[in-house]
């Protein structure tokens, strides 16, 4: 910790860092952030900083809003010019992650964070460590008013090739930014959607990828916003396309050893990971409503786009909520799982928290995993799916939350304050939703009725 | 002069010997608890730690090295058959003394010791082609330009590039540069060197090499000394 401290401090000093950005996320993935000054990094690092917590969604309790902000000098870094300034100025500046501590310097139960430390904690009690590699899906608009139809900016498609046009320019322009940062891309591309783009990350351990995930939102809008570009992380902005998710791959290792993998196994999957992805699909109904937490979220689990609305699992078919790549050929340790459901709006603290939980969950109690589901579940019927005892995803925010709230695993992962929080925010947002009318309903009824 | 925090207490009989034959005032400590406890106003004026064999003495090696205020010089004090792992261990001490040395080694080594760090306040570089590490400063910097580096990419590279041309294990790596105060698991270990290599650059970020089914190698062992750097580099 001394020595962490040590190096922040040098290097502020050393590159003649102006401000300091302390950032964190409140309880639905937003980010935050405020600036200090070089010259109350000591305290902030020693002590914490105080701050109001009761503006910040999901921070506030009954009789004490004052929270700290206490930064984790392991993730300092200096911010790659442009990054995090608005003024464009070229003096250095650099961002630390916060935890969110109370005043006694206990962790504070609303900081999404320490909800995913305290199930990575659980987990490593085990031996277990959990990473995570997710791909981000985004749409580039002409603007971001929230009054009329996004505009997209180019009309390309899946790995379309195209020339010199602004949205691929923006998109290599952040992969570059991302690597500066010690952010490794593994893939970026032109997705199926016009202006729909992909970033797939490496693996890091999670709560790094979480962080890591809040930095490539950040860092996307800004490139974007430089250029005069808004870029959405919205699930599904346009209708009649594909809509942004986060499909994310997961695996579990014990120490050197990839807990799902197994040589002797004809697909290479390990009877832990089966126990793994079936605790995973037997509570994914209940997880759906943090990794799928707006109104908007479940216009994009609906059939014909690719994404995911059945509990259900396989080898390789892109219709199935958990896909198991197969592990290329002596290279067992890339064994992992793929969670197709979430998208790049959760919060991906909470989100990688209720994933772990489930999949420790099953590994604990041996929960037997279905069978794969083979073939198109787009085109069985509701009858053949119910013989096949395949459940389907919530399919509206107001399903979710009220499977997410007999929920045992759920609360114990979130914990009493946020899980309550979140259920409440929730409702509030979908009560407002159902008294909205709305321009399809305009359009459609009023014509005629 | 103050005296030297010298570990175990109490320390052996060929240790204690040793010390009082040199002359030098020592305070027997017990880990770090009581190097932070007993410090004297002035600060220790070094340490002399005997290994053994439980880990208990390249700990608090490490310990010391954490603190804001170092001590140093620090002594270590090994068996025959410890001398192999030193190399590891190297950033954690200043020299090292076999355990049953005659007194007159052990008081040379702690005077050559105190008359180096007296002297050499300059900065400590590690330069590796158009790489540069300054210790003191924390500051890495490639063909001149900075490189914004975590803590945990500075202390890995750090290692990495004291011991050029060596193969460590996934498992090395995170005993010595992590100490296992992590969450991460050996994986965390290529996921900093893959943050390191893109930090680096595509030119550069072959400096960090992987060694098939063992772990990683930074640079070559037949690297030149300091004054060829343009030679290799041609």
């Amino acid at each position: 910790m001394q020595s962490q401290r040590e190096y922040v401090l040098r290097t502020v000093e050393e590159r003649g860092v102006r401000f300091v950005q302390l950032w964190f996320t409140d309880v639905l993935g937003t980010p935050k952030s405020f600036s200090i000054t070089p010259a109350e990094l000591e305290n902030a690092l020693d002590e914490g900083m105080t701050f109001d917590g009761s503006a910040i969604d999901g921070f506030s309790r009954v009789q004490e809003s004052d929270v700290l902000a206490k930064p984790d000098p392991k993730t300092f870094q200096i911010l790659p010019l442009g990054v995090g300034r608005q003024d464009g100025s070229v003096s250095s500046v650099a961002r630390v992650f916060c935890d969110i501590l109370n005043l006694d310097g206990s962790p504070f139960e609303g900081c999404p964070r320490h909800v995913l430390r305290r199930a990575l904690e659980r987990a490593r009690a085990r031996g277990f460590a959990f990473y995570a590699a997710p791909e981000i899906e985004y749409f580039y608009f002409a603007d971001g008013d929230g009054s009329l139809t996004p505009k997209p900016l180019d009309g390309g498609s899946y790995f379309e090739l195209t020339v010199a046009d602004l949205s691929s320019d923006l998109r290599k322009r952040t992969v570059l930014t991302l690597e500066d940062m010690g952010i490794p891309v593994e893939y970026a591309q032109h997705e199926d959607a016009p202006s729909q783009h992909e970033i797939d990350l490496r693996y890091t351990d999670a709560l790094t990828m979480a962080d890591t995930i809040m930095t490539v939102r950040l860092v996307v809008k800004e490139i974007a916003s430089e250029r005069g570009v808004y870029a959405s992380f919205m699930p599904k902005p346009l209708s009649g396309v594909q809509g942004s998710g986060m499909h994310t791959h997961f695996s579990l290792f014990e120490g050197e050893k990839n807990v799902f993998s197994d040589d002797g196994d004809e697909h290479g999957l390990s009877t832990l990971g089966r126990h793994f992805i079936a605790g995973v699909l037997e509570h994914a109904p209940e997880i759906t409503a943090v990794t799928n937490q707006w109104v908007n979220s479940y216009k994009r689990l609906v059939a014909g786009y690719e994404a995911p609305i059945y509990v259900s699992w396989a080898y390789n078919n892109r219709s199935a909520l958990i896909r198991v790549p197969i592990a290329k050929k002596g290279r067992p340790e890339s064994t992992r799982i793929e969670y197709r459901s979430p998208d790049p709006a959760c919060n991906p603290y909470l989100a990688f928290a209720l994933v772990l939980a489930a999949g420790l969950r099953g590994m604990e109690k041996g929960y037997e995993l279905q069978p794969e589901a083979s073939s198109n579940l787009f085109l069985l019927t509701p009858e053949e799916l119910a013989s096949e005892g395949i459940r389907p995803l919530p399919k509206s925010l107001a399903d979710a939350l009220q499977v997410m709230e007999r929920s045992e695993l759920v609360a114990e992962t979130l914990g009493e304050h946020v899980f309550e929080w979140f259920l409440r925010n929730k409702r509030a947002e979908w009560e407002a939703y159902t008294r909205e009318v709305t321009p399809y309903e305009i359009s459609r009824y009023l014509p005629s009725l | 002069m103050e005296p030297l925090a010298v570990f175990p207490d109490p320390p052996s009989r060929w240790l204690s010997r040793a010390l009082a034959s040199a002359g030098y005032p020592y305070e027997p400590v017990a880990g770090a608890a009581e190097v932070e406890r007993c410090e004297p106003a002035e600060g220790w004026a070094g340490a002399v730690v005997e290994m053994g064999t439980d880990g208990a003495g390249i700990s608090l090696c490490r310990a010391l090295r954490k603190r804001e205020e170092q001590v140093s010089p620090v002594l270590v004090a090994v068996t025959d058959d410890q001398l192999a792992e030193l190399d590891f261990d190297e950033g954690l001490f200043d020299d090292f003394v076999l355990v049953g040395s005659a007194a007159l080694e052990v008081e040379a080594r702690l005077a050559q010791l105190f008359r180096r760090l007296r002297r050499g306040t300059e900065h400590e570089i590690i330069q590796y082609g158009p790489l540069a590490l300054n210790l003191a400063t924390y500051q890495a910097a490639l063909d001149g330009r900075p490189l914004d580096l975590t803590y945990m990419e500075y202390e890995l590279l750090r290692f990495l590039a004291a011991h050029p041309g060596k193969v460590f294990t996934r498992e090395a790596l995170l005993q010595r540069v992590w100490g296992y105060e992590y969450f991460g698991g050996a994986r965390t270990v290529d996921v900093h060197v893959r943050r390191l290599r893109a930090k680096l650059g595509e030119e550069h970020a072959h400096l960090i090499e992987t060694v098939r089914s063992v772990g990683y190698r930074f640079g070559s062992v037949r690297w030149l000394p300091e004054g060829r750097v343009s030679d290799w580099q041609s």
